[in-house]
């Protein structure tokens, strides 16, 4: 990880002074299960875009193309909305398996 | 020096004459005994047109303090008003006002807590709120509490601190006293214009405020608050010579009175100090070399001034107005303490609980603490740490 500012180099009172920052804060570690998206069953029906709360979803000229990793938390509001159960949240530790493997 | 106007006002309607010489842009307060005359007052000075503020009748304390929190990181300049209970209710919001770094000032009245209820004064109530983060000042009178609320303006603002600064409930909100209050423009001038550096309003700028603080950057937030309280002191005694220009009143973080050649000394704050000061007279007349410490600021704590005004005395009593149960005594004490062990003190020092839940406390009582300090000095040998001044048996 990269050195983080001390205490003189931050904005007072916890303020952050832009907008729109929250994507550089990768949540994505917080995960415990993953979804995995099967696309010969996805409508592109784009629920899971709509419930996704932490806009993970990679959406590209209406497609459905997967998630975004560094910041899906693995809630898994999107594998319970989809309707046509395109959508499964497997253990993370599975991929580290595989990764490790 | 500017010509004041001399008037019969109790401390709560000093305290909104101020208010209404200030002209905040939000004041959102809640009533409650014996601070009600403030917001009472100052409401009825919104509803006659004489102030531009925005005055906001809250459901309580807590939702106060919040409003507060709002207009102030919105870039107002937000004052409020409040007392015991009604302290204890805004306790969550106390510390993210402070936290948040945003300026609000609060004019407070001392009152004791329940249980038993009680609405007369001891410092219980602000007390309890020392390590909140706001700057804490003290008023021996109602002169003070005006003049106080308005250089609280100044101090807030360039430390980026809120500042509470205290009246005893009844003895000085409720007794009507003389006192000079400045001109309008006066007090215009001196608090000047206030302009958020970084306003939630600012919609070409956006930021955002009060978001999560993990652990990866609180611990950098609350140092920065050790910064700002550790600079307050220079900005509260700049501010109260530049009062003291202007009014020929100068304040600073204590005032010392008759201590230069003192062997034995009283250390308190509030209106006692004012009784004190009597008894140190009559004392001096008879001869006995006493004198007092009158503590105005106790966040920040005046360490500095502590240690070079009692290292070299006999024998101090700390007069302490509200208790810390299961504690080595009450917060003054403790804090006195603190500074003279580590200031290379040489002074035995004892504490004396007085007017809880507003007991008269009266100059025999006073002068009995003194006797106390003189029978340590001779024998060598000191009481409880811990003592009452009036306390039936």
């Amino acid at each position: 990880m990269a050195k983080q500012p001390g205490w003189k180099d931050i904005p007072i009172g916890g303020l952050i002074l832009e907008g729109g920052t929250a994507v550089k804060y990768e949540t994505g570690s917080w995960r415990s299960n993953r979804p995995e998206l099967d696309k010969n069953k996805c409508t592109n029906c784009m629920l899971c875009w709509v419930f996704c709360p932490d806009s993970a979803i990679v959406v590209r000229e209406s497609k459905m193309l997967g998630y975004d990793l560094e910041h899906c938390k693995g809630c898994g509001i999107c594998a319970r909305e989809c309707p046509v159960k395109a959508i499964t949240m497997v253990e993370e530790t599975k991929f580290r398996e595989e990764s490790n493997g | 020096m500017v010509k004041g106007k001399v008037v019969a006002l109790d401390g709560a309607k000093a305290v909104a004459e101020a208010m209404r010489q200030m002209n905040p842009d939000v004041v959102a307060a809640y009533p409650i005994t014996p601070q009600t005359e403030i917001v009472q007052t100052f409401s009825q000075f919104v509803a006659d047109g004489k102030v531009d503020t925005e005055f906001i009748p809250v459901e309580s304390e807590h939702a106060a303090m919040s409003a507060c929190v709002g207009a102030a990181a919105a870039g107002g300049r937000v004052q409020t008003a409040t007392t015991s209970a009604g302290m204890a209710l805004m306790w969550e919001v106390l510390y993210v006002a402070a936290s948040t770094r945003l300026p609000i000032v609060m004019h407070f009245v001392n009152r004791a807590l329940s249980a038993p209820l009680n609405i007369h004064c001891d410092h219980s109530d602000s007390m309890g709120a020392r390590d909140a983060g706001w700057i804490h000042l003290f008023a021996e009178n109602a002169q003070e509490a005006y003049d106080n609320a308005i250089q609280s303006v100044r101090i807030a603002e360039t430390c980026m601190l809120p500042v509470l600064h205290t009246q005893d409930g009844f003895i000085i909100s409720h007794g009507v006293e003389r006192l000079e209050i400045l001109p309008d423009q006066t007090v215009k001038d001196f608090i000047g214009t206030y302009k958020a550096e970084h306003p939630l309003l600012d919609t070409d700028h956006p930021i955002m405020v009060g978001p999560v603080d993990l652990p990866d950057f609180y611990t950098e937030h609350k140092r920065q608050q050790v910064d700002a309280m550790e600079k307050a002191p220079q900005v509260i005694r700049r501010v109260g010579q530049e009062y003291g220009t202007l009014t020929g009143r100068t304040y600073g973080l204590v005032e010392p009175y008759k201590l230069d050649d003192a062997e034995v000394a009283i250390v308190v704050l509030g209106s006692t100090a004012g009784t004190s000061k009597v008894v140190v007279d009559a004392l001096r007349g008879k001869g006995v070399r006493a004198g007092l410490l009158k503590l105005r600021a106790f966040r920040p704590f005046p360490a500095e001034e502590v240690v070079v005004s009692l290292k070299d005395k006999a024998a101090v009593a700390v007069l302490d107005r509200s208790m810390s149960f299961g504690g080595q005594g009450g917060p003054v004490f403790l804090e006195t303490c603190a500074a003279l062990y580590n200031g290379g003190g040489r002074a035995r020092v004892i504490n004396y609980i007085y007017g809880l839940g507003g007991r008269d406390t009266t100059p025999d009582q006073i002068e009995r603490a003194f006797q106390a300090l003189l029978n340590i000095t001779t024998t060598g040998k000191a009481p409880a740490l811990l003592n009452f001044l009036s306390v039936r048996e």
